[in-house]
Parts: C-alpha cells; sequence; structure tokens
C-alpha cells in the first residue's frame, strides 16, 4: 500500500521534504492554507493573525490535549495562491526554520503538497522529528496517571 | 493506519520489548519465549498477538510449530523515530482533506 504521506528525511541533513497527494483541486487545497477559518479546523490552532502577503506575518495559538498553550508565529515571504508559500515558522523553544511550500495541480481533482523545511542545524531537525514520539509518550503516560488519580478519589 | 500507530503502544510494554529482545537472535516458539518470563501464558500470548498483528513479528511455520521471528525491518522504521512525525503530517492532511471536501463553493 502506498503511504499518502511521505517523508525524505535523508540522515545528517539539516532538513527534510514532506510530499502529500490530496484528492483535491489545488485551488482548494490552497484555500486550506489560505482562509483562517480553515486552517483552524485542519491544524486544530486558534488563528490570532495571518497576512497572505510578501512581508506579511502569521500567528497561531494551541492548546494541546493537556491544555499546554503553544505559539506559533512567521513571516510569509512569498504568497502565489495556487501555487506557493515561502515562510518562516517558529515555535517556541526552537529557532526559527525556513519553509518551501509548492503546490502543484495534478488533475481537475488532484493535487500534491510539498513542503521543503530548513532547520538550523542537524541536530534540531533531529529534535523536531522526535517530538512527536516524545509526546507520544508523555500522552500515554499522562493517560495513566488521571487514570490512577480518578482511582484515588473512589 | 490504525495499526501503524499500534506499533509505538507496542513497543511502549516492557514484557513486549524483552519478547522483541529474545527474537533478535533466534526465531522462537510461543512456549520457548513464554518461559522466559513469569507471566501466564494466555498473557504472552495476548503480546505475540499484539506485536504480530502490529507486524512486529513474523509467525512461520515449521512442521507442527509456529515460530516467531522479528521483522527487523518494521523495528529499524520504529527506531528511526520518523513515523510519529510522518503519522502527524498524515492525520493533519487527512484532516485537511476531509474539510476540504465539505467545502460548498459559493458560485
Amino acid at each position: 500500500m502506498e503511504l499518502k504521506t511521505k517523508i525524505h528525511a535523508e540522515d545528517g541533513r539539516q532538513d527534510l521534504i514532506i510530499v502529500r497527494k490530496f484528492d483535491l483541486p489545488v485551488s482548494l487545497l490552497f484555500m486550506a492554507y489560505e482562509k483562517p477559518e480553515y486552517v483552524e479546523q485542519w491544524m486544530g490552532t486558534k488563528v490570532l493573525k495571518l497576512e497572505n502577503k510578501a512581508h506579511g506575518g502569521y500567528r497561531f495559538k494551541t492548546t494541546d490535549p493537556m491544555g499546554n498553550k503553544h505559539n506559533f508565529h512567521g513571516t510569509i515571504h512569498e504568497f502565489v495562491p495556487n501555487q506557493k508559500i515561502t515562510r518562516t515558522f517558529e515555535m517556541a523553544g526552537f529557532p526559527a526554520q525556513l519553509e518551501f511550500l509548492e503546490f502543484t495541480s495534478e488533475s481537475a481533482k488532484k493535487s500534491k503538497l510539498s513542503m521543503h523545511i530548513l532547520y538550523r542545524s542537524v541536530e534540531i531537525r533531529d529534535q523536531i522529528l522526535q517530538l512527536p514520539f516524545a509526546q507520544g509518550l508523555n500522552m500515554a503516560h499522562n493517560r495513566l496517571q488521571n487514570a490512577l488519580n480518578s482511582l484515588k478519589t473512589l | 493506519m490504525k495499526v501503524r500507530r499500534d506499533v509505538f503502544q507496542a513497543i511502549a510494554d516492557p514484557t513486549r520489548r524483552a519478547i522483541l529482545l529474545l527474537v533478535t537472535t533466534q526465531s522462537l516458539t510461543a512456549g520457548a519465549i513464554a518461559a522466559n518470563f513469569d507471566t501466564a501464558r494466555p498473557t504472552v500470548s495476548k503480546h505475540l498477538q499484539i506485536l504480530t498483528e502490529c507486524e512486529l513479528l513474523s509467525q512461520e511455520q515449521q512442521g507442527r510449530e509456529i515460530h516467531y521471528h522479528l521483522n527487523a525491518q518494521k523495528l529499524k522504521s520504529v527506531a528511526d523515530f520518523i513515523e510519529p512525525f510522518r503519522q502527524m503530517w498524515d492525520d493533519r492532511f487527512n484532516r485537511l482533506e476531509a474539510i476540504m471536501k465539505n467545502h460548498q463553493p459559493n458560485q
């Protein structure tokens, strides 16, 4: 079975590429990045600011399942509807990263997104790659803790 | 897709990690694996079932016996930590696709 989302991350490099094919026309795919109400839905975040133009900025605020707040922000360098977005992205605790998003139409109903991300160093890239793994363990731990706490109150 | 997530749940359990360690050098029967643990046989069977379902272990019929051996390729995909990152993006993009499919054009 072919995976819909692919990650190309070579050892010892400070960049990676995420490629995803969508059963959507490229215009709808792009709209998911352009309209704050859609960004909020699929990213599961709150959009505080989103200026879709060169020199524009954006700010997102996300609350994770444990109730912790995370801030994300960046600057938009290029914004070409249905084709590309070049932007910086920064999350608290990590250096800024550079992102090249390319939107391609594959047919009237199919499109492709390629996201090339450059990190400050190989170490930072590998740390960020491992975040979901660490969070997964954390969440499992927290669920266990919650289950134990609820037992105590019985 | 659910199976992929389960790989990480599978290796989060200490008994299952110990089982994987046992079969790194040789394939073993369920009985031989169970002999290494104090836990009840059905418990070990359950662990073996989970590890087989998420493809970390493969079963091989040898005569009347079923041997379990490690699927090293699968474990490697876990070891390099990329899979949860990929899964995170895959979940996001699946959501994006579902939401945008429901989009009704205004015209």
